[in-house]
C-alpha cells in the first residue's frame, strides 16, 4: 500500500479551524512552528476514541464527530448577546474577565485599578511578543494539541511574590456562536507567598448551541502561595468542553481545586497536578449533576514527586436518565516522595436504571513510607430517609430533591470562600430545580 | 361522629409473609390509646402501615382517618392531613441541617393544605418557644437531623416535630426505648401537653413504665399481629404483674 497516499486520503479534521487560525494571528515563527507541530501531532490521532486507554469512557470520536468550524471573532451583535449573558452569570465582588467565542472582550471586562503585584495580558498579545512559556503544555494528549493548534485568545495572569489578592478573578467563558469551535488557554502563575482565587465559568449566549469548547490551562503555584481555584461547567445542553490543566505546586504551597458540571452535553476536564514542592498540600473536589443525556468526565493525574506532601481528591456525582460520569484518578508516587500522604475517594448517586457511572481509580507507587488509598461507593437515594422525610410532609421529588442537596453539600464543603461555596450551591440548586 | 382513626379487619403480609392477620381498633379525638405487645407482635408493622411505609402489602382490610381512605394517600398527604409518627428509630440524615428540614417540612405540610407558608421569624419563633419547652439547645437545631444525636436526643426531636406540626394523630412507636427516666419524664411532659379533645394519641410500647408518665384511656393487648384484648387503663398493671403469656397462647 502507498502510504503517502493513505496519508492524502485521510481526511483532516480540523483543517478548516486551523486554516481560520492561521488566517487570524500574526505570530513569531516560533510560535507557529510550535502550532504546526501540534496540529500535526493532532492529526495523526485524530478525535481520541474508545480504543484509546485514556478516552475509554469518554469516545470523542463517537460523542463529538467532528471538530467544528472556529468561531468568527466576535462582531458588534455577538458581543451584545454576550453582554446580555455577562449580566447573567455575573458574580458578586469578583474581577471579571469575559471571553467571547475564544476572544478576550475588554469591553465587557473589568481590567482597571489592578491590585498591586497583579498583571492581567491576552493570551493573544503574549503570544504575538513571543512567550513561549505558553507552549508548555504536552501534546501528546490529542485534545491538549488540539488547543495548541486553534487557541485564539486567553488570559495571562500573574501574581507578584507576596502579593494577597482578595478579589476573586473570574475568568467567564461565553459560547456566543452556534456548532462553533472555540479555543482558549489560561496561564497563571502565583509568585512566592502570594495568594488568589481564580474562577472559570462556562456559559452560552442566547442562540449558542452545539457548540465545542476546548480550553487549556497552565497553572503555576509557586513556594507558600495559595490558589483557590474553583471551575463552574454551565454550557448549553448541547454543546461540548474538554478543558485541560497542567497544575505545579511549589514548598509548602497549598492549591483547592473544586469543579462542578451541571452542564454541558459532553464535558471533560483533564489535569495533571505536578507536586513540586516538599510539605505542598493539594485538595481537589468536583460534583457532576447529570441527566437526560449527559455525559462528564474528570480524569486527574496527581504526581507526588517529593516527600512530605499531601494530595485529597473527593469526587461525587448525581446522574439521572442516562446520564454518564466518569471519573480517572490516577496517583504517581516517585521513589524520593517518602511520606506522601494521598487519598482519593468517589461517591455516587444514581437516580434511574440507565444512568452509568465509571470509576477507574490508579495508583502507582515506588516510594514505600507512605500512606495511600482509594475508595468508592456507589449507591441510590437511602429508601430510609426518603420516607422518614416523606412521613413528615415532603412530597418525593423535594425529598430526593434534599437528599440529593445534602450529598453535594458535602463535598461543596471543601471550598474555602463563602461566597463561591453560595455560588456553586447555586449552580447545585438550579439543576434540581430543572429536574422537579 | 366517626373515630378519628378507624382500622378495620387489616391484613399486611411483608414478602409473602403476613404479619396482620386482621386487626381492628378504633381510636376517637380526644382519647390515648396505648397498644401493648411482646417485640415481634407486629406493633411496629402497624405503626408502618399507617404512616404509609413502603414494602407492606394490605391483602385486606382498611383504614379511614377522619372518615377517610388513608391507603389511597401518599405518606406526605398523611403527614399533611394529620398524621405523625414518632418512630422507634428515628433516621440520621447528614448534611440536612435540622432547623431546614423543620421549616421545608412544616411548610410543605401548609403548603398541601392550601395555607401560607409560614415567615421566617414566625417559623423561628415557634421552633425557639417548643424546643426551649423541651430543653433542646439551639445548637442541636443547627446540626444535620439526628446526627450525633444521642438516643433521648433522637427522641427528643421527635416530639419536638409533633408540636410543631401539631398533628390531630400520634402515633409514638416505643418512645420509651433508649431514655433514661429523665429523658422520658421531660418527653412525656411534652406528648402531654399536646393532649387535646381534638387530637388522639397511640402509644406503643412494650414496658408498662412509660404509661405511668403518658396516662391512657384505653390499652390494647396485641400478639401474633392481632389485638387479642381490650380494656382500661388497669389492663396495663395487670401485664405489668402477669406478663403475656397467656395472650401469646391465646393467639397461636
Ligand atoms: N421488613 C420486614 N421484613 C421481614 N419481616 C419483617 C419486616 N418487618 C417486620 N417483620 C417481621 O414482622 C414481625 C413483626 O415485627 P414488628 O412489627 O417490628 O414487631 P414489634 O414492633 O411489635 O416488635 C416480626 O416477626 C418481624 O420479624
Ligand atoms: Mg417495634
Amino acid at each position: 500500500m502507498n502510504v503517502a497516499l493513505a496519508k492524502i486520503d485521510k481526511p483532516e479534521i480540523a483543517g478548516e479551524a486551523f486554516a481560520a487560525v492561521r488566517a487570524r494571528v500574526q505570530e513569531p515563527v516560533k510560535i507557529a512552528a510550535a502550532r504546526t507541530l501540534a496540529y500535526d501531532a493532532f492529526q495523526r490521532v485524530g478525535l481520541p476514541h474508545r480504543r484509546i486507554e485514556d478516552w475509554k469512557y469518554t469516545d470523542l470520536r463517537a460523542l463529538m464527530k467532528v471538530v467544528a468550524p472556529l468561531a468568527p471573532a466576535p462582531d458588534a451583535a455577538t458581543l451584545t448577546r454576550a453582554e446580555a449573558a455577562a449580566k447573567l452569570h455575573a458574580i458578586d465582588g469578583v474581577r471579571r474577565i469575559v471571553l467571547v467565542d475564544g476572544v478576550l472582550a475588554p469591553s465587557l471586562s473589568d481590567l482597571s485599578a489592578l491590585e498591586q503585584g497583579v498583571s492581567i495580558r491576552s493570551l493573544r498579545d503574549a503570544l504575538a511578543g513571543g512567550d513561549e512559556s505558553l507552549l508548555s503544555l504536552d501534546t501528546a494528549n490529542p485534545m491538549v494539541a488540539l488547543n495548541t493548534a486553534l487557541m485564539t485568545d486567553g488570559v495571562v495572569i500573574e501574581v507578584a511574590a507576596g502579593a494577597a489578592i482578595a478579589r476573586p478573578l473570574h475568568i467567564l467563558h461565553i459560547a456566543a456562536s452556534a456548532a462553533a469551535t472555540s479555543a482558549t488557554r489560561t496561564a497563571v502563575t502565583l509568585g512566592e507567598g502570594a495568594s488568589a482565587t481564580l474562577v472559570e465559568s462556562y456559559v452560552a449566549a442566547e442562540g449558542a448551541t452545539g457548540y465545542q469548547v476546548n480550553d487549556a490551562a497552565i497553572v503555576s503555584v509557586g513556594d507558600s502561595a495559595r490558589l483557590e481555584h474553583v471551575r463552574i461547567v454551565e454550557d448549553a445542553r448541547d454543546a461540548f468542553n474538554v478543558s485541560s490543566a497542567a497544575v505545579s505546586v511549589g514548598t509548602h504551597a497549598k492549591y483547592n481545586v473544586f469543579g462542578i458540571a451541571t452542564g454541558g452535553l459532553v464535558s471533560r476536564f483533564q489535569a495533571v497536578v505536578t507536586i513540586a514542592g516538599q510539605h505542598a498540600e493539594v485538595i481537589t473536589n468536583g460534583v457532576n449533576l447529570l441527566n437526560g443525556n449527559q455525559h462528564a468526565d474528570t480524569t486527574l493525574t496527581m504526581n507526588h514527586d517529593v516527600p512530605g506532601c499531601v494530595s485529597r481528591e473527593g469526587f461525587r456525582a448525581v446522574v439521572d436518565d442516562r446520564g454518564h460520569s466518569v471519573f480517572q484518578g490516577r496517583i504517581n508516587v516517585r521513589q524520593p516522595a517518602q511520606q506522601t500522604d494521598a487519598k482519593m475517594m468517589t461517591r455516587a448517586l444514581l437516580l434511574s436504571d440507565d444512568a452509568e457511572v465509571d470509576n477507574k481509580p490508579e495508583l502507582e507507587i515506588f516510594a514505600d513510607d507512605v500512606t495511600c488509598g482509594h475508595g468508592a461507593a456507589i449507591g441510590a437515594l437511602d429508601e430510609q430517609l426518603l420516607f422518614y422525610l416523606r412521613a413528615r410532609g415532603l412530597p418525593e421529588k423535594q425529598a430526593e430533591a434534599m437528599l440529593i442537596q445534602a450529598f453535594v453539600g458535602e463535598a461543596i464543603e471543601a471550598i474555602a470562600d463563602d461566597n463561591l461555596r453560595e455560588l456553586v450551591s447555586g449552580a447545585a440548586a438550579r439543576w434540581l430545580e430543572a429536574r422537579s | 361522629m366517626p373515630a378519628l382513626l378507624e382500622v378495620k379487619d387489616l391484613k399486611v403480609s411483608v414478602a409473602d409473609r403476613e404479619i396482620l392477620h386482621g386487626l381492628t381498633l378504633s381510636v376517637n379525638a380526644g382519647e390515648v390509646h396505648a397498644i401493648m405487645g411482646p417485640n415481634g407482635s407486629g406493633k411496629s408493622t402497624l405503626s408502618h402501615v399507617i404512616a404509609g411505609k413502603p414494602g407492606y402489602e394490605v391483602t385486606g382490610g382498611e383504614i379511614l382517618f377522619k372518615g377517610e381512605d388513608l391507603l389511597a394517600m401518599a405518606p406526605d398527604e398523611r403527614a399533611a392531613k394529620g398524621v405523625f409518627l414518632a418512630f422507634q428509630y428515628p433516621v440520621e440524615i447528614p448534611g440536612v441541617a435540622t432547623m431546614t428540614f423543620l421549616r421545608t417540612a412544616l411548610n410543605a405540610q401548609r403548603k398541601s393544605r392550601g395555607e401560607a407558608e409560614l415567615s421566617t421569624p414566625d417559623f423561628l419563633k415557634r421552633v425557639r418557644e417548643v424546643a426551649g419547652s423541651l430543653g433542646i439547645p439551639q445548637d442541636m437545631l443547627k446540626r444535620g437531623v439526628n446526627v450525633g444525636f444521642s438516643g433521648g436526643e433522637k427522641k427528643r426531636n421527635e416530639v419536638l416535630q409533633m408540636a410543631l406540626f401539631q398533628p390531630s394523630l400520634c402515633i409514638l412507636d416505643e418512645m420509651d426505648s433508649g431514655l433514661d427516666i429523665d429523658a422520658l419524664r421531660v418527653a412525656s411532659e411534652g406528648v402531654n401537653a399536646l393532649r387535646s379533645p381534638d387530637r388522639a394519641m397511640v402509644v406503643i410500647t412494650h414496658y408498662q413504665r412509660l404509661l405511668d408518665y403518658i396516662v391512657p384511656d384505653c390499652v390494647h393487648v396485641m400478639s401474633k399481629g392481632k389485638v387479642v384484648r381490650s380494656g382500661g387503663k388497669e389492663l396495663a398493671l395487670e401485664l405489668e404483674a402477669n406478663g403475656y403469656a397467656q395472650y401469646q397462647e391465646a393467639a397461636a
